[in-house]
């Protein structure tokens, strides 16, 4: 039973942490319909920043994570501007090829810069932060991002329903065309949601890294990891990608722990397979209805 | 009895058929000389280069296969695979599987470990059934990590992580190997393939195909059974792809489950991107390009590890192959998104119609 009840704790933070690395794939999936293949390098990058500024400029802990944040807001300003933009309604497989070639590109430079060995950040969380019930423990680092996660979760809620910027956002998920005839900058709104979306995987990212220790192959790998969970929730509803992250959480860490550790990472992906035959659309996702 | 007029370029676009418009060599001369190129290719080059070129070649020719089998799948039927390395892995252990346990001879072997390899990527094609566009690919990819995870794990066939050493192929009695007698194989199946594609396109099936990839919805109204030539795509462009495998497994002597990663994949789409959507010829232009840029970063970063200016630097293959290879996949898209077959077409017709070049 204890056993169980620590899966399942494990399997929930796991999850929650996928859910928080999907959220920023969605978001640019339901503002540009931009599938984006080089998230889990983003994600990766802000990792390293983070380690950059508290190891070796070593900055202290919370200016360097406020840091960390603007870096990776500007990184996704800019890789919109100079990579996206122009291929505003080229065909799919462009696009889609574009975030491939571009995480390439990102995990050569991290690759060139960092190597390809594990890194860890320093301990800073404190204490207080480890939850112990009976015989279950929860590390400091899953309750430091559960902390992380809701209030970000919270900011972000209030940032969409109240801000006029985040309802432009919303509006041009809704209806690109009739954003545009409405007045709506969708080319600004585009750009914005490439920085959100590399501010929240730069979050991720770091969390992740205190998890788990730093380590380019590990890191990106995530962002591989987020189709079954965005599949799961829907490509483009970001309470999906929270709620699909803490499903494919808990079903590796119980395949994990009662099937076989070597059948943890292929998991996921039959998950997905069968979800996709089954419910095209995710639990949550948007039926499209096409016309010829 | 009079000779047939020769064709030359007419100066205007004087089709009078539909049989015209599917002509392959507009011209006589166009004929001459890939009937030339195909002497040279067979007659010249082999003798020609040195066994480091000739490994090159080979290589490139073996990419070929699986790059044409995938630009059948994206470039003309427009489902977009990531699963395409997993299927070369498919076919070059059932070539392997097939030569050692069931003992065929290579000829059979290959085509064999082909149509293996098409029907697991016709299993692999089902859920083009319900899927389309980015939710497809997402479902390629779930099978090419699966795929993966099958040959490694299954190990009373695939021997896991040990790997499958393969016999030399033999031809009455005699031993094929070196990359002398290699390149005839790989040659003669990539002339016989690339004419199977290049004629695939002129049929009814290679016409439903483009229809699927301009508008699924009204090829399904012209009477075109969607799903069953999405699920063909996926077998021919399966079946490419393991005689690719199939072919490799043979010139390299022994299979790991190493290099059928999702990298492959990537690469193999980059070769199709790189040469030019839905052009076979492309896809070769693609595959040489890729090939050779592999070939020419190790080439740099062994030169610049021995050269000893930066020894204490740990500089290895692996990161700055990674930076040139998607450098060169964004530049492409953002410059040439039409590939190097655009390329060679621009610069054909700018000699063609020099020096009055409008």
């Amino acid at each position: 039973m204890d056993f169980f009840l620590q899966l399942l704790v494990n399997g929930l933070s796991v999850g929650f942490l996928y859910g928080i690395s999907a959220m920023g794939f969605v978001m640019i999936f339901k503002s540009s319909s931009v599938l984006n293949f080089a998230h889990g390098e983003i994600l990766a990058l802000g990792g390293f920043i983070f380690l950059a500024l508290v190891v070796s400029a070593e900055v202290p802990v919370i200016p360097a994570f406020l840091l960390t944040l603007c870096a990776s807001f500007a990184l996704g300003f800019v890789i919109e501007r100079l990579f996206l933009r122009p291929l505003i309604g080229e065909p799919l497989i462009e696009v889609v090829m574009l975030t491939v070639g571009l995480a390439s590109v990102l995990k050569g430079f991290m690759l060139l810069v960092w190597g390809g060995n594990l890194h860890t950040y320093p301990d800073f969380l404190p204490g207080w932060l480890e939850l112990n019930w009976h015989s279950i423990q929860v590390a400091p680092v899953y309750t430091a991002s559960f902390l992380v996660g809701i209030s970000f979760l919270v900011v972000f809620g209030l940032f969409f329903k109240y801000s006029s910027q985040g309802i432009y956002m919303r509006s041009v998920a809704d209806n690109q065309t009739a954003a545009l005839s409405l007045g709506v900058h969708v080319k600004k709104v585009f750009a914005l949601s490439w920085a959100i979306a590399a501010m929240v995987a730069a979050l991720s990212g770091i969390i992740l890294g205190i998890m788990n220790g730093i380590n380019v192959h590990e890191l990106s790998s995530v962002g591989l990891k987020v189709f079954p969970v965005v599949i799961l929730g829907g490509l483009d509803s970001i309470g999906g990608a929270i709620i699909g992250g803490l499903i494919i959480g808990l079903l590796e860490t119980f395949t994990g722990g009662y099937v076989s550790t070597s059948l943890k990472d292929v998991v996921p992906y039959v998950a997905l397979v069968f979800i996709l035959l089954i419910k095209p659309y995710g639990l949550f996702g948007l039926v499209e209805i096409e016309r010829v | 009895m009079s000779l047939r007029k020769l064709n030359f370029h007419p100066c205007g676009n004087y089709k009078e058929s539909y049989f015209q418009e599917l002509s392959i060599f507009q011209t006589d001369f166009g004929r001459l000389w890939s009937v030339i190129g195909l002497i040279v290719l067979f007659a010249v080059v082999p003798f020609l280069s040195g066994p480091y070129t000739l490994y090159i070649i080979n290589t490139i020719g073996i990419a070929s296969i699986a790059a044409i089998g995938l630009n059948i799948l994206i470039g003309m039927t427009g489902q977009i695979s990531l699963g395409h390395g997993a299927f070369l892995g498919v076919g070059a252990y059932a070539g392997a599987v097939l030569a050692t346990s069931a003992n065929l001879p290579f000829y059979r072997a290959i085509p064999a470990a082909g149509l293996v390899t098409a029907m697991v990527g016709m299993v692999f094609g089902i859920p083009s059934g319900r899927l389309k566009g980015l939710y497809l690919t997402i479902a390629t990819l779930a099978g090419q990590f699966i795929i993966e995870y099958i040959l490694i794990h299954w190990e009373g066939v695939t021997r896991g992580t040990m790997g499958i050493t393969l016999p030399s192929p033999e031809v009455i009695g005699i031993e094929i190997s070196g990359d002398l007698s290699f390149f005839y194989i790989i040659f003669i199946a990539l002339a016989a393939l690339t004419w199977g594609a290049v004629n695939l396109a002129r049929t009814r099936h290679g016409r439903a195909f483009i229809a699927i990839r301009d508008n699924d919805r009204a090829a399904e109204g012209m009477g075109i059974p969607v799903f069953r030539f999405k699920l063909l795509s996926f077998g021919i462009s399966s079946f490419y792809a393991g005689v690719a495998g199939a072919i490799w497994a043979y010139y390299m002597v022994s299979v790991t489950t190493e290099p059928f990663s999702l990298t492959l994949s990537v690469e193999y789409i980059a070769m199709v991107i790189i040469g030019g959507l839905g052009s076979i010829s492309g896809s070769i232009f693609g595959a040489a390009f890729i090939t050779i840029l592999n070939e020419l970063l190790r080439y740099l970063t062994d030169y610049l590890m021995n050269s000893g200016g930066i020894a204490g630097m740990e500089l290895n293959f692996a990161p700055i192959r990674e930076l040139v290879f998607g450098l060169a996949i964004v530049l492409f898209i953002l410059t040439e998104p039409k590939g190097l077959a655009e390329v060679w077409r621009i610069t054909r017709s700018s000699f063609k119609l020099w020096p009055f070049s409008y």
